[in-house]
């Protein structure tokens, strides 16, 4: 055991737990931790340019690698400026560590320069969260904090500290085990749950896996695929399970819900079995509840037992993590070929293609995502802003791989994705890493393009340059009788901008140009620009209008396809 | 610590569900509950928090309106806050629930002995007595207390506070928590003061 200041407490706890690189900035009260920085050098820390931006960037780390996402900001506004980050982890469920500074411990509860109750404010969007009234509390306090963060379904977690617990010496003492009596994850599943589920599957005539975003935390990919392939089970994911089974596999039919493919809105809702496995039947993807597929029996895998039942009547509840659970189901349930179910999906998927892309001499936005597919061989990494632009993203860029798609699907926060790139590529600095930016979206974090040259990191930004916060403009197109109040959005020029921080940028302006552009980005080594000027009021389609149900997927209506 | 609230409109009491959560005695726990009824839309109908009968674990006793949400929601998500260690159910079992309300009712000479007669068919105790007020005392189930407050009216209630229901399951079985802490995680707890009230230079519950 030694002597240290709580701040050395801090970097020495967060390095046993693994932690090497921090998304940060610094103000009065973190100020003892920078000033400790330097004592670790195996400690990265990345300066960003707006605390949500290093809230983002922790989050995109964690989702590219799996591992915990670390950012850290000072009191007050530095807190404060994480929120939205937090919450975008918190509702869909990422590890990330948000440590912040607070006012030394006489001020707290005195409103004194920059004091904001941030465990107060962080309370609902955070699994949990501490306020470190002492030095000695840190290293208890980190392991807890990362613990909870990391294992069962996991979240955010926020970890307060005073200035003058940063500066505190004390004893550092480590605690080998972490043992908290009101957490304990049940990761085992309940065995004659897991045998009721396999009759279930063996009866069903119609059995449909939804697959979610736990199957990728859980990195259960590979056992989900074989129990799809032992049963013969089509898959479906959420937005936010896309990759965690294989587009490219036959019984992959894309994803569900408010944009997702028609047939596979089709067949949850003609389904007799619903597998639901590390999802949470959320209303985007289940469309209006009390309408979906009413006939259909459930199958709940989920490691939260707080989801199970909470939208929808369950069946067969199974508490547990896909990863344990998975094998044991499939070692149950009978192979079996289900020829007529399957071919009704076909026959869905031919008659209503979804994913197929007109001819046009426009440059259409589902048309640039596919050359990107294309001209990068499905390899990338794909990381999006929130809108029209993450819809096309998610569909018409295939992905065979978890963690190949970040995006923000809970809070859909736009601004997620240049920070939340700039995380990931630094997570996998040899990753082919794409940012698909809205034009609206972009502005909101555009700042961070900065982060992009201090640390040379050659992230691909695309923007999907519509001149409209389009997913608004559709909505008022469709359902406010085109009244397109306040969603055209005025732009800088980007490609200026990105010459002002330094950047390349190349202004993508006919569809002929789309391939080219692309090819100069992927050649060239630093941080790139793409300012696709694409075509204007591009709709996304399918669409099940808000409040409507699976059944009522529309397509892109006729008048449209002539466009 | 130690904390009530109760919430005067009542349903039909075949809708309530009495939930006992056993807790880590930490600051800020009880925000993280009630905080939790708020945002998913559960309505309590009365809140108690007290120690229990083991060191650094308190026990809240709610009274859920079971109309407002499934029951099991709100267990579950009661359970998942990492300072609640046990959530029970109590409403099929066999149990004792009780319930203080302190009624302070305008007096006088005339009226004071009515009052007392009134007091001696709920067994409530006189606890104070001025020219013109008394206060009553009664411990009881919700039903009494509130048969007792409809008693009193007509004289006038000056002031009435009810400290909301406390349960017990009848007999030797218990809702408590026996797993012991590991004793380095224990020491380290104590070591570090987690966590005696009003250490904080501030209350966050
Ligand atoms: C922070 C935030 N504010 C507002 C919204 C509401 N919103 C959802 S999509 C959208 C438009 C996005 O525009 P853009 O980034 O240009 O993407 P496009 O839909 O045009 O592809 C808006 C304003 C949001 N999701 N996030
Ligand atoms: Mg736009």
């Amino acid at each position: 055991m030694a002597r240290m200041t709580g701040a050395q407490m801090v970097l020495e706890s967060l390095q046993r737990e693994g932690v090497d690189t921090m998304f940060g900035y610094p103000g009065g009260v973190v100020l003892p931790l920078y000033d400790t920085l330097p004592q670790f050098p195996g400690m990265r820390h990345i300066l960003c340019r707006h605390e949500q931006g290093a809230a983002h960037m922790a989050d995109g780390y964690a989702r590219a690698s799996g591992r915990m996402g670390l950012c850290l900001g000072t009191s007050g506004p530095g807190a404060t400026n994480l929120v939205t980050g937090i919450c975008t982890s918190w509702m869909d469920s990422t590890p990330v560590f948000a440590l912040t500074g607070n006012v030394g411990r006489s001020l707290l509860g005195k409103d004194g320069f920059q004091e904001a109750d941030i465990t107060g404010i962080t309370q609902p969007i955070t699994k949990h969260n501490y306020l470190v009234m002492n030095a000695r509390e840190i290293p208890l306090t980190i392991r807890e904090a990362t613990h909870i963060a990391t294992t069962g379904r996991p979240g955010p977690v926020l970890v307060d500290i005073p200035k003058d617990v940063f500066q505190e010496t004390a004893e550092f003492d480590w605690p080998e085990t972490v043992s908290l009596r009101g957490y304990k994850p049940n990761v085992e599943g309940h065995a004659g749950m897991i045998r009721r589920a396999a009759e279930l599957i063996d009866q069903a005539k119609r059995p449909i896996i939804i697959s979610g975003h736990g199957v990728i935390w859980a990195d259960a990919h590979r056992e989900l695929v074989e129990l799809a392939e032992k049963a013969n089970i089509p898959v479906i994911t959420t937005f936010l399970g896309i990759g965690s089974f294989p587009e490219s596999h036959d019984l992959s039919y894309g994803w569900l819900g408010m944009h997702g493919m028609f047939y596979a809105n089709m067949a949850a809702d003609a389904a007799d079995v619903v597998i639901g496995i590390g999802m949470r039947f959320d209303d985007r993807a289940m469309g209006r509840f009390k309408d979906f597929n009413p006939t259909a029996k459930i199958v709940h895998i989920d490691i939260d037992p707080a989801e199970i039942g909470k939208n929808f009547p369950t069946a067969v509840p199974i508490v547990g993590s896909a990863k344990n659970v998975l094998p044991r189901l499939t070692e149950q349930v009978k192979q079996q070929s289900r020829p007529d179910w399957i071919r009704w999906i076909d026959n869905q998927r031919e008659e209503h293609p979804s994913l197929h892309i007109r001819e046009s001499r426009r440059m259409l936005p589902q048309y640039v995502v596919r050359t990107l597919y294309e001209e990068t061989q499905g390899n990338a990494n794909i990381v999006t802003g929130v809108g029209q632009h993450q819809m096309w993203a998610g569909q018409h860029y295939f992905y065979n791989r978890p963690r190949q798609l970040i995006t923000s699907g809970g809070l859909g926060t736009m601004g997620f994705e240049l920070p939340a790139a700039i995380g990931a590529q630094v997570a996998l600095p040899d990753m082919e890493t794409w940012a698909i930016c809205g034009d609206g979206s972009f502005q909101m974090t555009l700042q961070e393009m900065s982060v992009l040259v201090d640390e040379q990191l050659p992230v691909k930004m695309a923007i999907f340059n519509n001149g409209y916060l389009g997913m608004i403009r559709q909505w008022q197109e469709l359902f406010y009788d085109k009244n397109y109040s306040s969603s055209g959005i005025s732009q800088p020029d980007f490609c200026k901008l990105a010459d002002a921080y330094g950047i390349r940028a190349i202004r993508v302006e006919t569809k002929a140009e789309v391939p080219l552009a692309i090819k100069e980005a992927r050649a060239y080594k630093g941080p790139i620009l793409l300012d696709f000027q694409i075509d204007q009021e591009e709709n996304v389609w399918p669409m099940v209008p808000a409040g409507a149900s699976l059944a009522e997927t529309i397509e892109a209506p006729a008048h449209e396809l002539a466009r | 610590m130690s904390t009530t609230t109760t919430n005067g409109s009542k349903p039909a009491p075949h809708t309530q569900h009495t939930v006992v959560a056993i807790v880590e005695d930490k600051p800020g726990v009880l925000m993280r509950v009630s905080s939790l009824f708020r945002r998913r839309g559960f309505n309590i109908e009365s809140l108690t928090v007290g120690h229990s009968e083991v060191e650094g674990l308190s026990r809240i006793t709610l009274v859920v309106d079971g109309e407002s949400a499934p029951v099991e929601q709100v267990e579950k998500q009661l359970y998942k806050l990492i300072d609640v260690v046990k959530v029970s159910d109590l409403s099929n079992e066999d149990m004792v629930a009780r319930e203080i309300a302190l009624i302070k009712i305008r007096a006088n000479n005339v009226n004071r002995h009515e009052l007392l007669d009134i007091a001696t068919v709920f067994r409530a105790d006189v606890v104070d007595i001025a020219t013109n007020s008394i206060i009553l005392q009664v411990v009881g189930d919700e039903d009494k207390i509130d048969g007792l407050i409809k008693m009193c009216e007509p004289y006038g209630i000056r002031e009435l506070t009810r400290t909301g229901r406390i349960a017990m399951v009848r007999g030797t079985k218990t809702t408590t928590v026996h797993e012991a802490e590991p004793e380095k995680i224990a020491r380290l707890h104590a070591s570090q003061g987690r966590r005696v009230e009003g250490e904080l230079p501030f209350a966050s519950d």
